[in-house]
């Protein structure tokens, strides 16, 4: 969509560094900040300015400004959201606090429970209800809501949300709730759980609720702020936001549904490894961002990273299932496990090496940067394998010290496993990658898909070095190191398309479809969809996409079945039914690999995207002739194998030309990280900069 | 170490860690393909590894120790009937036999062998709790097992890939939801496939014949450090007994604990008889819980499996409650099933350094509903009834922990979720009025129990229905600790007023309501010592009145709920 004056920025707030990537047709500018908790407009001016003063442009020539910011995830982390009420149903004050009523570690019975954004002083029930057919059964007391004005000033609320039950089938008692409280107090932030989350469930639904309004008040103002200081810099264009869903919005959208915006910068990185995997032609592949605490793993297809309609922030303990909060937005569905450079190496009772979910993070950080830390971590395992040149690290700024590594795993891994410390490092990282292979094979499993045959995209400061072994234990024949991985989420917001997602449940038997209701309800959405997503579209094409959830009557998982949208006819035919049923049974067919005769199947929601088609380059080949580079020097490498050290040669990678070969075992240094080649793989220097690493014995 | 062997050890850690990834795989195969309720939204499930012996090697963390304790002793019982030698590609075997497996009718356990090189190398099991099972239906309510519903022997579910048509066809005939039920055990079978066909993919990467070392090495460190772990402990026999509620009198569950050298040992002597009514339980689900008790104290890091389970033993004398014979009926052995860990915890509490946590409410409150014209009068109700059978799990307040408070409205033992309140009505015809916490039902105490919870529930439309009630801890709350006070008991009754027994089928009128208060665990420790400022931010949410913040933990609050500093004084030190 870019034409040939455009001038793209993406900035993507992370918890420690703001980048920013800035675009001009095909080329590229740069710049890595520290981001200013207190401030964090600066960091992004702070950028700005660096990749404007490279490029020779002023801030007036900047066409599409993109914007993904980690605030809003860490305000729900660290809790320094704004005060909050609830008003509910009455009965039902404590849906957010009972959660599923669930252990979510049935040995450990010392857990806690992540208490509610929403205390339950500031809890109000509120006398209403509606049936799950959105029948009224008790009409709403105002006088109730109305009561509750004094208690709300008294209680200093800055932001309030309002959710009844069933009110996804029917929010009149919601918006009548806010209508009378905006009438008295028209500075509220008002957020209905029947417009951020019209989905059964109430828990889920109330709890992203919940986290909407106690974002609101801060991103809001954070956003305004933004908004206003670009524009005295003399930025012209409107700021655009990235969604957790892997979409832009504009800014009033952002501000209306502040939680969208929650894990949008990991969606960058989705989106920014499925653009790659594009551009060499591939289809299916797994991004795999590795960084100092955590691994995040996506599966793409066709281009397209997977997504899912719910998932939990803020987990409190060990990334586990079911200790965080659920919220219910569309999001680029990534599976996190605690497994980074930073992550710390330990021997359990059984006598067996456990990695993570403990990081030393970046302070004190692994035993090697010598900052204090003493825990044996991944990093150090990797150095003393010969992984890491302890000379080159960030580009020499960092001076790692293998002695203290040493130290540090003979002391935790290798004494008490009677193991030498080479052998106790490759004991450590072994576990970590087995870690992360299990968790992207469980990942796939529960997507119903299949993970060899993909291609294996790896990022962030950890994922080259360990690529290479977990695409052998994933039997993946090929790995791609793209360049540029530093700042790859904020490339991936110049590659999002406009888009926006409406869900509804909308409970239907497919024998007994009412076609006329459904459309209806299609059309709504289609109509809420494209007045969000056309103010920002610029005059693109825009095209739509709907999706039916369907599930065999008595199951508790539902399967996601497009709808064929027609150009000329969107409405569902009478047949419809018949056309969803035999799309259901092949979707289900795929997954399960069996279809159960004679059972009714239900529709319980329906999504509606709209959206630009997103940015697709052409593929473009590899350039063909191989050099065989000279290497820079060689490297003790210890072999997994044998568990000998064996010398492998050593190659930088920006001294690297187009088309370059290399067998390995080898290891391709740059700034900020190290790519090991395994003995089974050779890597290729891509014309566009990726290193592309394929299994020789299946070329 | 020779670098071969230590590179042997690596990789025998790294197996092991697939070999849980499989069994976890295995179970979301389940999850995503089940139709009953409570395996794909409660969780109650099981899903694990077994090597040719029968030994329980790995398990899914997603599952319930009913199931999982029940069914590592349930392999044994198909390897002895069906031979591994005489086993053949294709063969599934299925039982739901409660003294072969996890001691009810509901609970059918289906068990598939992994076929590598020619030969059987593993076995895969899941027990998952169906939708129906015939009978009498979900309830403690039968004198017998027979009346409790269809019972399978161990018989082939698929033999060489063909299904047992004849089976089938007798559980389509004999369950209320033919057609769910069927399609369960089909999913039962999927999933143990899928963990099957990982196996044979682990076994081919690191080129080995059969899991026999890898599991000799699982079994031998898991024992050794459970070992480990109980040699820390003070030796000695330790005495606790629980008195609950019952059928219609009260069992008293009476347990010595003796830690030995490198055992511990659970003797049930002193135990009530054998219940005229279905609460009776197995010796498999007994060993479940005992097991589960003692782990979650002694070695809660530690995998479960055959060799972390070994060190721990009871006994049971035959006859009593927890040991019982066909044809005593067991369909709801769960209420007493998961009051064992408190017993077992009581002994606990006087060998861990901090004591351990108070007792709590325990036993789910599972809230299973009829309803049509054949259960009720139609006269009673102007107007169709709707034929529906429901089924809910909901929970009281776990027991105060030595430094922490107890979790409110939260499952323990069992390992279930509740379900939400909307996609229920969704499916059936009732109204829950109310579900939320109950105050003032946590037990007081330095850390105070955590809360039970109260259900309001009627039909849609005030149709008359039934309960299959099962509920516990009505006469005989949850006890605190060194000085905190019990938990409140729980109760059953009607909105309009009379109160219900807790145990048994029983009707709930047109236009009335079933109100469930659900007990609130005990309190640890004396509540004059719990800080004000905690009990005032507790009155404040409304966990704790202001009479009991008084009565009870001594602390007086102003007109603004700010802790009256000189006269709580004065109180706590009068």
């Amino acid at each position: 969509m870019a034409n040939e004056a455009a001038v793209r920025v993406g900035v993507d707030i992370g918890g420690t560094f703001t980048d920013v990537a800035l675009e001009i047709g095909e080329r590229r500018y740069t710049a890595k900040t520290l981001t200013r908790q207190d401030a964090p407009e600066q960091g992004i001016l702070t950028g700005l300015r660096e990749t404007l003063a490279s490029a020779a442009i002023a801030p007036g020539d900047i066409s599409v400004f993109i914007y993904g910011t980690t605030l809003a995830t860490n305000l729900l982390i660290e809790r320094k959201g704004s005060p909050t009420a609830l008003l509910t149903t009455e009965g039902f004050r404590d849906s957010i606090e009972m959660r599923n009523e669930n252990r979510y570690e049935q040995y450990d019975v010392n857990i806690d429970l992540p208490p509610p954004l929403v205390p339950r002083a500031l809890r109000f029930p509120i006398v209403e209800r509606m049936n799950a057919r959105g029948e009224e059964l008790v009409p709403i007391d105002e006088a109730q809501v109305e009561a509750l004005v004094p208690v709300l000033e008294r209680e200093q609320v800055q932001s309030l949300a309002i959710g009844f039950l069933h009110s996804y089938m029917n929010a009149a008692h919601e918006e009548r709730a806010r209508d009378v409280l905006n009438a008295r107090l028209p500075e509220m932030e008002i957020t209905l759980s029947s417009e951020v989350s019209p989905e059964m469930r109430e828990f889920e639904r109330l709890s992203s609720a919940c986290a909407n309004a106690y974002l609101q008040p801060l991103m809001s103002n954070h956003l305004r702020n933004l908004e206003q200081v670009m524009q005295e810099q003399g930025v012209r264009c409107p700021v655009f936001l990235m969604l957790s869903g892997g979409g832009i919005t504009t800014l009033e959208t952002a501000i209306r549904f502040p939680v969208r915006l929650v894990e949008s910068g990991p969606a960058g990185g989705a989106i920014f490894a499925a653009y790659i995997a594009r551009t060499l032609g591939l289809d299916d592949v797994v991004s795999y961002d590795m960084g100092g605490t955590t691994a995040k793993i996506c599966l793409i297809d066709d281009g397209q990273p997977q997504t899912a309609r719910t998932f939990e922030v803020a987990r409190v303990y060990r990334f586990l299932k079911g200790s965080g909060l659920p919220l219910r937005i569309p999001v680029i569905e990534m599976v996190e496990i605690g497994a980074g450079g930073g992550s710390i190496a330990t021997v359990d009772a059984m006598g067996r090496i456990a990695v993570g979910p403990e990081s030393a993070g970046s302070g004190p950080g692994p035993a090697c940067y010598a900052l204090g830390g003493e825990a044996p971590t991944v990093t150090d395992a990797d150095l003393v394998l010969g992984r890491l040149d302890p000379e080159s690290f960030a580009g020499g700024a960092m001076h790692l010290d293998r002695g203290a590594a040493e130290t540090a795993l003979a002391r935790d891994v290798g004494g008490p496993l009677d193991l030498e410390v080479p052998l106790a490092a490759l004991g450590v990282s072994e576990m970590v990658d087995e870690n992360m292979s299990n968790a992207a094979r469980v990942h796939a499993i529960e997507s119903g898909k299949l993970i060899e045959a993909r291609t294996l995209v790896a990022f962030g400061g950890a994922a080259p070095v360990h690529a290479s072994r977990m695409a052998e234990k994933l039997n993946m024949d090929r790995v791609v190191i793209p360049p540029g991985a530093g700042v790859g989420s904020a490339i991936g917001f110049l590659r999002a398309p406009v888009s926006y997602e409406v869900t509804r449940s909308h409970y239907q038997q497919l024998d007994t479809l009412d076609v006329e209701a459904t459309n209806a309800l299609l059309e709504a959405m289609q109509s809420e969809a494209y007045g969000v997503v056309e103010p920002g579209a610029g005059g693109h094409e825009l095209f739509e996409q709907r999706t039916a959830y369907m599930r065999y009557v008595g199951q508790g998982h539902e399967v996601g079945v497009e709808i064929p949208v027609r150009v000329a006819a969107t409405r569902l035919g009478p047949d419809a039914g018949t056309g969803l049923r035999t799309r259901f049974e092949q979707e289900y067919h795929r997954l399960y690999e069996r279809t159960i005769p004679d059972l009714e199947i239900e529709i319980l929601t329906w999504v509606v995207l709209v959206s630009t088609r997103a940015d697709l380059p052409a593929a473009v080949p590899q350039s063909a002739g191989a050099v065989v580079p000279e290497p820079v020097g060689e490297r003790a490498l210890l072999d997994t194998e044998t568990g000998d050290y064996q010398t492998v040669p050593a190659y930088t990678r920006e001294a690297l030309p187009a088309g370059a070969r290399i067998d390995g075992p080898a290891v391709i240094v740059e700034k900020d990280t190290a790519t090991v080649v395994t003995a089974p793989f050779t890597a290729h220097v891509h014309a566009l900069g990726s290193l592309i690493i394929e299994r020789r014995d299946r070329e | 170490m020779s670098v071969n062997a230590a590179l042997m050890k690596i990789r025998m850690q790294v197996m092991w860690n697939r070999l849980i990834s499989v069994v976890e795989e295995q179970a979301q195969t389940l999850v995503r393909t089940a139709f009953s309720t409570s395996v794909r939204e409660a969780g109650d499930l099981a899903a694990a590894v077994f090597d040719r012996q029968g030994r329980m090697l790995a398990q899914a963390v997603t599952g319930t120790p009913g199931h999982i304790n029940a069914m590592a002793e349930a392999i044994v019982h198909f390897i002895g009937k069906y031979p591994v030698e005489r086993m053949e590609p294709g063969d599934v075997f299925i039982t739901n036999d409660p003294w072969k497996t996890s001691g009810h009718l509901h609970d059918i356990t289906v068990v598939t062998p992994t076929f590598h090189r020619g030969k059987v190398v593993a076995l895969f099991a899941n027990t998952c709790h169906v939708v129906d099972i015939g009978g009498r239906g979900f309830g403690p309510d039968a004198r017998q097992v027979y009346e409790e519903g269809i019972n399978i022997p161990i018989v082939h579910l698929f033999r060489k890939g063909e299904p047992n048509e004849t089976l089938m066809e007798i559980i389509r005939t004999n369950v209320r939801e033919p057609m769910q039920v069927v399609g369960d055990i089909f999913s039962f079978a999927a999933s143990n496939d899928t963990g099957s066909k990982r196996l044979v993919a682990m076994l081919e990467e690191f080129g080995i014949d059969d899991v026999d070392e890898l599991g000799e090495f699982i079994i031998e460190s898991s024992r050794a450090a459970t070992v480990e772990r109980i040699a820390k402990l003070r030796n000695g026999t330790f005495h606790n007994a629980l008195v609950m509620d019952g059928y219609d009198e009260p069992v008293k569950l009476q347990a010595a604990l003796t830690v030995g050298d490198d055992s511990i040992h659970v003797d049930y002597e002193g135990t009530s008889p054998a219940s005229a009514h279905g609460i009776n339980v197995v010796l498999n689900y007994t060993k479940a819980y005992t097991c589960f008790g003692v782990k979650c104290v002694v070695a809660p890091d530690i995998p479960n499996n055959y060799g972390s389970l070994l060190p721990i033993t009871f006994s049971a004398p035959e006859g009593c409650i927890l040991n019982v014979q066909r044809p005593f009926a067991v369909a709801a052995r769960h209420i007493i099933g998961h009051l064992l860990p408190d017993t077992i915890l009581g002994c606990l509490h006087q060998v861990v350094d901090g004591g351990c946590q108070a007792e709590g409410s325990a036993s789910l409150w599972n809230i299973q509903l009829r309803g049509g014209p054949s259960v009720s009068r139609p006269e009673s109700y102007a107007g169709d009834i709707p034929e529906f059978e429901m089924l809910q799990f909901n929970s009281g307040g776990t027991g105060a922990r030595p430094l922490k408070d107890g979790l409110s409205a939260t499952a323990f033992p069992s390992g279930v979720r509740g379900m939400p309140v909307e996609a229920t009505e969704a499916i059936t015809p009732v109204i829950f009025w109310r579900k939320e916490l109950r105050p003032d039902s946590g037990g007081a105490g330095r850390s105070r129990g955590g809360l039970g919870q109260i259900i309001e529930l009627g039909g849609a439309g005030g149709i008359p229905f039934d309960v299959l009630a099962m509920f516990e801890r009505v006469d005989h709350p949850p006890r605190g600790r060194e000085g905190g006070g019990n938990g409140a008991a729980g109760r059953v009754a009607l909105a309009s007023g009379a109160t219900l027994r807790s145990k048994g089928q029983q009707s709930i009128p047109a236009h009335d309501s079933l109100v469930l208060e659900m007990a609130g665990g005990g309190g640890f420790g004396d509540p004059r010592e719990r800080d004000a400022h905690q009990v005032a931010e507790d009155v404040r949410n409304g966990f704790v009145s202001r009479d009991s913040a008084r009565d009870d933990y001594g602390v007086v609050l102003d007109a603004q709920g700010r802790v009256d500093e000189a006269a709580t004084a004065a109180e706590r030190g009068g």
